[in-house]
């Protein structure tokens, strides 16, 4: 349990250290570049307010055009160049930041997410930074009154109560993953690496209603921007059901099942550009599934989604089963509908 | 109020000692916050540090996980120190390791929701004197892999013992230089595994009461493939006779009950100077992959093997699985040792060389089934051994950081 201070000493030591308090100089690079992550998220000064709504002048907000599945939780985006430097444009992995650079993500409840921005409550706000030598994840936790974010590095659990965006009350686990699990989905061999921030990801209208990537180089953090940068289609359009699945699990799975990732062992890789049906899971054994197979004999059984383990570990929150295995207490109706689709509309293989 | 006041006295105390002599952490004890503070020691730990888990049973509903190369996590003894998840609601594993230079030693592992121990490219990995069971015996439901170290290089398994594993109790994937030894599996789909890996050695462990008691495979469409080199020497395998209760899907779900040794493809394994006794299908199959695959670099077929002066008891009376009808038709029985027969695949046919080097009173039987995905119909069955072959056996598996006890004492 963190420790409780009184309010009365807190606005005392307010009094007595002002600076502390506020941000009023805006970013904080030294923080940044710290050793050691500050003990409260607003020691950064990326906010200009206490709760952490205001981005401070340098924090750019934006979003990813399909975004990993977190028990239904709104995340807010923004990244942090620092001023004078640049991120570098790349074709396929995420951009190249320099270091100071900073991405923030907070995860957030509306009491019914119907209307996710009425009476919006922040549980959690993760740093990814970028050092001199890599990147780091610092977790940081809300307090109940959404004043302060506290380091917290062994994560936590709480009960959060809301309606999903289908109208079902929701009594949710939520898990603040501790730093350890951060690395698992942020692994890339021996590196730690950010995940959403590629071309195809942010290369679409954000949350401030510009062409992201062209407004980050106009803004002079990004470089090298081609005219014809790829984009991932939205799992929301009317592209094919084969991209829309596959850039769902690729936002969802990929992080883990590539080459280098957390899952690499089990030889099913659910990125974007993998090009063997093999690979994604079309008539593939399982390898280390266990009990997660559901009785099924392949992770793709085509046009039978009831017969893939696949979509059976996406449909089950049971802990051995439930993939992923971090991130989520509740199921996805969203992308198991897609996948669903999807195997069901593969030709079936004859035996 | 107390115990806050009692809280600070410790802290004036521990502040009186002064900074030149850091107090060593007393053992984790159960508490309410022990999950919390194990996992906050596993994380904040330095290279060298030792994280003690004092006697007790910790129940924990959340996976544990380590990052930090050079850290020993010890219990008090496997006896003493149990860690419970059977009200495990997230993570797919026990414990997972994914750091350099680890030793893990002195507890027991109960019922953890998915596998007990991962450690993923995690090299020069100890597993000493600890257990992981599921309490309820064999049942689907348990998680696939007791001990599951994988990618990894040098690889140490002593004295573990694991018992209920849906999958491999012990089970090592797509790794180089492992030791398997002192070890006890029981009651698991297979005891111990070897699997998409090269140079190991098992030896002097009790593989009992499994489906399937040792296995040695490569498998295709995985990253590693091309496994060779296993020794497998000086073990107890006997009475696997617990019916396989693998979830269907999963490659050893079709291990036919009973059987003691199981190889499938690979390269280069030596059987030898081991006891078989109650195997009810076979002490020894030697097998080629049998499903359909579509990976042009892999090869399906078992090359380069060597049974050889093995002590074989009663078996082979009652066999299981696929070969059951084969069987039926050789009337009921199967020998000690036997080969599927199988020397060619996609039109390819190689010299894979199987010696069998046992009297000749030891039971063998070829299955002649010649070409793989093989066609049960189109069996040939023969009892005659094929001709021995000059295969040399791989050097003793030696890892640098697996020091003899008094040595380790003396640096």
């Amino acid at each position: 349990m963190p420790m409780r201070v009184p309010v009365s000493a807190w606005l005392a030591a307010c009094v007595l250290a002002l600076s502390a308090c506020s941000a009023p100089g805006g970013v904080r690079d030294a923080v940044i570049l710290a050793d050691d992550p500050a003990p409260r998220l607003s020691d950064y000064g990326l906010f200009s307010d206490v709760s952490a709504r205001e981005p401070s002048e340098g924090v750019v907000p934006y979003d990813l055009v399909n975004a990993l599945f977190s028990d239904h939780a709104a995340k807010h985006r923004a990244v942090y160049v620092p001023k004078g430097k640049t991120a570098a444009y790349q074709e396929t992995g995420v951009m190249d930041f320099p270091v100071g650079s900073v991405l923030i993500k907070t995860f957030a409840f509306a009491p019914d997410m119907r209307e996710p921005a009425k009476d919006e409550r922040y549980v959690e706000t993760r740093l990814l930074i970028r050092k001199d030598d890599g990147w780091v994840a610092y977790p940081y936790v809300w307090n109940a009154e959404g004043t302060e974010a506290v380091y917290s590095p062994v994560g936590d659990k709480q009960v959060i109560k809301t309606i999903s965006p289908d109208g079902e009350a929701l009594t949710i686990n939520y898990a603040v993953p501790n730093r350890n699990q951060c690395k698992e989905c942020h692994s890339l061999g021996d590196d730690f690496v950010p995940i959403g921030p590629t071309a195809r990801n942010l290369n679409h209208v954000g949350p401030q209603g510009v062409a992201q990537l062209a407004d980050w180089e106009a803004r002079g953090i990004l470089t090298g921007l081609p005219a014809d940068a790829p984009a991932a289609p939205s799992i929301k359009s009317d592209a094919p059901i084969e991209d829309r699945a596959r850039a769902w699990l690729d936002i969802n799975c990929a992080h883990c099942h590539r080459a280098g990732g957390g899952a690499s062992n089990s030889g099913l890789f659910l990125a974007w550009n993998e090009t063997n049906p093999t690979g994604w899971g079309v008539h593939k054994r399982p390898t280390a599934a266990g009990r997660g197979s559901g009785d099924n004999l392949f992770v793709i059984e085509p046009g039978h989604p009831d017969e893939s383990i696949l979509l059976h570990r996406m449909e089950s929150v049971e802990p051995g089963v439930a993939m992923p295995e971090l991130g989520r207490s509740l199921i996805d109706p969203v992308g198991i509908a897609l996948v669903r689709d999807w195997i069901a509309s593969m030709p079936p293989i004859e035996p | 109020m107390r115990s806050i006041l009692a809280a600070v006295s410790v802290l004036a105390l521990a502040a009186a000692c002064g900074p030149t002599e850091p107090a060593k952490p007393a053992a984790l004890v159960p508490s309410a916050t022990a999950y919390a503070d194990l996992q906050k020691l596993l994380i904040e730990a330095k290279p060298g540090d030792t994280i003690e888990i004092g006697e007790g049973r910790f129940d924990f509903t959340d996976g544990l996980s380590l990052t930090v190369d050079g850290v020993t996590i010890k219990g008090a003894g496997q006896d003493k120190t149990f860690i419970s998840f059977k009200g495990q609601t997230g993570a797919g594993e026990g414990l997972l390791i994914t750091s350099d230079n680890v030793t893990v030693t002195g507890f027991t592992m109960e019922d953890p929701k998915g596998d007990g121990i991962k450690s993923k490219g995690a090299d020069n990995i100890t597993y000493k004197d600890l257990k992981v069971i599921w309490t309820g015996g064999p049942l689907a439901t348990n998680g696939a892999y007791g001990v599951y170290p994988v990618e990894s290089k040098n690889v140490l398994i002593d004295g573990v013992t694991v018992s209920g594993a849906s999958d491999a109790g012990i089970y090592v994937g797509q790794s180089e230089n492992i030791i398997v030894r002192n070890s006890r599996a029981e009651f698991n789909v297979a005891g111990i595994e070897i699997e998409n890996s090269k140079f190991a050695d098992v030896h002097d462990n009790i593989a009992t009461r499994n489906a399937g008691g040792i296995l040695v495979f490569d498998l295709p469409d995985l990253p590693v493939m091309g496994g060779h080199s296993t020794r497998i020497y000086n073990n107890q395998i006997v009475q696997n006779d617990t019916p396989n209760f693998a979830p269907p899907g999963n490659i050893v779900a079709s291990v036919p009950t009973g059987t003691g040794v199981l190889l499938m493809a690979n390269r280069n394994v030596h059987v030898f100077e081991n006891t078989f006794d109650k195997n009810q299908t076979a002490h020894v199959m030697v097998i080629s992959y049998s499903n359909e695959f579509k990976d042009p670099n892999y090869n399906p077929l078992p090359r380069d093997f060597v049974i050889s002066g093995n002590t074989y008891g009663e078996g082979g009376n009652a066999p299981a699985g696929r070969l059951a009808p084969l069987a039926e038709a050789l009337g009921g029985t199967l020998p000690a040792i036997v080969w599927d027969g199988v020397t060619s695949y996609g039109g390819k046919t190689e010299d894979v060389r199987i010696a069998i080097r046992e009297k000749p009173e030891v039971g063998f039987i070829n299955l002649g089934l010649g070409t793989t995905p093989p066609d049960l119909t189109k069996a040939n069955p023969s009892t005659t051994r094929p001709a021995d072959a000059q295969i040399e056996e791989p050097a003793a598996v030696v890892l640098a950081h697996d020091k003899p006890k008094a040595d380790a004492e003396g640096s």
